[in-house]
């Protein structure tokens, strides 16, 4: 009998390891905490100096990073998801994004990734919001072994980076080449659609619908979008251009999302239908954990499956269903 | 870089002063006019930071040991461009541009502009950037300072408490903060809007060393500045003023947070401030 496999880490503590190896040979990197809880017990060893804990103050957060950073320090700062985008928002965008300050925001318990601590501590909002900013970088690692790559990428980025982590583990994604910042990563190749996804959950099930697909004879594309912005549209139209039909998931509300970012990407230069599964225009009123919240919210593979049929004008199902 | 910026020869700092009033009308006489009650009441904070306290060089504005200044109160952003020019960071005749279409020079300090040190405006910002540049200064083991320069109203804005605490439990002794206490504030007399008293008191409960002095009194406003802080505590230097400082006519003036002044209201402020230097 083999022992069982040890369970994947959450990208939020990837990217915590990953920052606590850097940080002491890189005199840099500053890592500026507002009591998240993520760092105790961590041993910066001789970084030490280079923590620092704001308590819940999080507009502070975001204001000492700009001074830090303009004072030519890399820090990253380290709060939700829900505070960074919202309650921080204007430190972010007047401090940080103007001054285009080298701030990496290490955003946890991104989309509904808090589960039934409930709505004010997810965000559903926080691409919306972060990819409207001007020189803003906006990452979204779909694993732990995505978020180490791309952590380390981030240090490359000359502005400000919101990198969007989880709260708990997730599953691998099924092995493949390291991710590269800045970029849409193919998974799948395909002809009749292009599944365009962002976050774990959102790309998990964005291969097994493929899977699905693939048993009825349609062939889907699955595209890793790790990097919201800037959007790598000369991806996205390559795979547009084959497909003709484009679907996007994301754990994030359908307004201003990476679904709109793909659209936006596409209206302008070849306007093929752009459908999204993504969370309702509403908060998620009801506790539960991350995947009963999605599955409840259709971020589900056959949500994606059925979207594609019914979009390719096939009503079929691989579970079952007719031919019609 | 060892000392603030020197004065022209035969020149003194009320001369300065004049001067940098005498800027600040002048941009409000344009064609956009401008916040002009508190560019006033912050001449002579300004004046003694640039040419008496801070370590700076207007020839290399980015130097890495120099002393940092950030506005905080971003509407008296034409009272840093008039202190800037008179320290020799642009020349002066840049004032011109002062909203024109397509200059750097808004109402609101860029960071684009020679000495800017950051963008402001938006209120209750320059205290938390502020801590970011004393820890830096630490880390470095830099013996750089940090100055904000705050208006009294805007310390209603939540976020200055926030870092007002940081600041303090973190005995960043390196950074001093200034409030341009002109009592004044867009609707009324800030005691009447949402009070501000006993200021000195809550500051002092919230950690810091208060010092209060007349902030048109460019003496007690560098010795204020000047002294050897406490150890492990910032410093406040509370700078008493009047809103609209040096035109009789709207000294104390709800009315003058933001004027468009008329030629003649233009011509008599130039006049007394004229007077006022010879």
């Amino acid at each position: 009998m083999t022992a069982p496999a040890a369970a994947p880490p959450s990208s939020r503590e990837a990217y915590r390891d990953t920052l606590t190896e850097l940080m002491p040979g890189d005199e840099r990197l500053v890592c500026l905490d507002s009591d998240t809880g993520l760092f105790s017990n961590v041993d910066f060893g001789s970084a030490a100096g280079r923590y620092l804990n704001v308590g819940i103050a999080e507009h502070t957060l975001m204001g000492a990073a700009a001074g830090l950073a303009r004072s030519g320090r890399m820090p990253f700062v380290n709060t939700m998801a829900a505070f960074a985008s919202a309650r921080a928002l204007d430190a972010v965008k007047v401090d940080i994004a103007l001054t285009n300050a080298p701030v990496r925001i290490a955003a946890t318990h991104s989309g509904v990734s808090a589960g039934h601590l409930g709505p004010t501590h997810h965000a559903l909002e926080d691409l919306a919001v972060m990819r409207t900013l001007p020189n803003m970088t906006v990452v979204v690692p779909a694993d732990a072994a995505q978020t180490r790559e791309l952590v380390r990428q981030s240090l490359g980025v000359p502005g400000p980076v919101y990198l969007r982590l989880g709260r708990n583990a997730t599953p691998d994604l099924p092995a493949g080449p390291p991710p590269c910042l800045g970029t849409v990563q193919q998974v799948r190749a395909g002809t009749d659609v292009a599944i365009v996804a962002c976050g774990p959950y959102p790309v998990l099930a964005a291969i097994e619908a493929a899977d699905l697909l693939h048993r009825d004879g349609i062939s889907a594309a699955v595209l890793n979008a790790h990097t919201v912005k800037p959007l790598d549209t000369a991806t996205i139209l390559a795979a547009a251009s084959v497909t003709g039909l484009v679907v996007t998931v994301e754990e994030h509300w359908a307004a201003g999302g990476l679904g709109s970012a793909v659209a936006e990407a596409l209206s302008g230069t070849l306007p093929v239908p752009v459908h999204r599964v993504a969370m309702p225009d509403s908060f998620v009123g009801v506790a539960g954990g991350q995947r009963f919240l999605l599955d409840k919210a259709g971020i589900t593979s056959t949500a994606i499956s059925v979207k594609v049929r019914s979009a390719l004008g096939r009503t079929t199902t691989s579970i079952g269903g007719e031919r019609r | 870089m060892s000392t603030a910026v020197a004065l022209p020869l035969g020149t003194d700092l009320a001369d300065i002063t004049s001067r940098i009033r005498e800027h600040i009308v002048t941009m409000c006489a344009g064609p956009d006019g401008g916040h002009l009650g508190g560019s006033m009441s912050l001449v002579e904070i300004l004046a003694a930071l640039y040419f008496r306290v801070m370590r700076v060089d207007p020839a290399d504005p980015d130097a890495p040991d120099r002393d940092i200044l950030l506005l905080s109160k971003g509407h008296g952003g034409i009272g840093l461009y008039a202190t800037l020019a008179e320290a020799g960071y642009f020349p002066r005749e840049r004032l011109a541009e002062y909203s024109m279409p397509g200059g750097q020079f808004m109402a609101h300090p860029h960071p684009e502009i020679p000495g800017v040190e950051a963008p402001s405006g938006s209120l209750g910002h320059g205290l938390a950037m502020g801590i970011g540049y004393a820890v830096a200064a630490q880390l470095d083991g830099s013996d750089r300072r940090c100055f904000v320069v705050l208006g009294d109203g805007e310390t209603q804005e939540g976020s200055v408490w926030e870092a007002a605490a940081v600041a303090s439990h973190h005995g960043l002794s390196n950074l001093t903060a200034v409030i341009d206490r002109n009592r004044l504030q867009i609707t009324g007399g800030t005691e009447q809007v949402s009070g501000l008293e006993p200021m000195a008191q809550r500051w002092r409960a919230f950690g810091w060393t208060v010092r209060e002095v007349d902030g048109h009194d460019v003496d007690a406003l560098t010795g204020a500045l000047d002294a050897p802080s406490e150890r492990g505590r910032p410093t406040l230097v509370l700078a008493n003023t009047v809103k609209g400082k040096g035109l009789p006519f709207i000294e104390g003036d709800v009315r003058s947070h933001y004027a468009k002044l008329k030629e003649r209201q233009y011509h008599k402020a130039m006049a007394v401030l004229r007077r006022s230097r010879s």
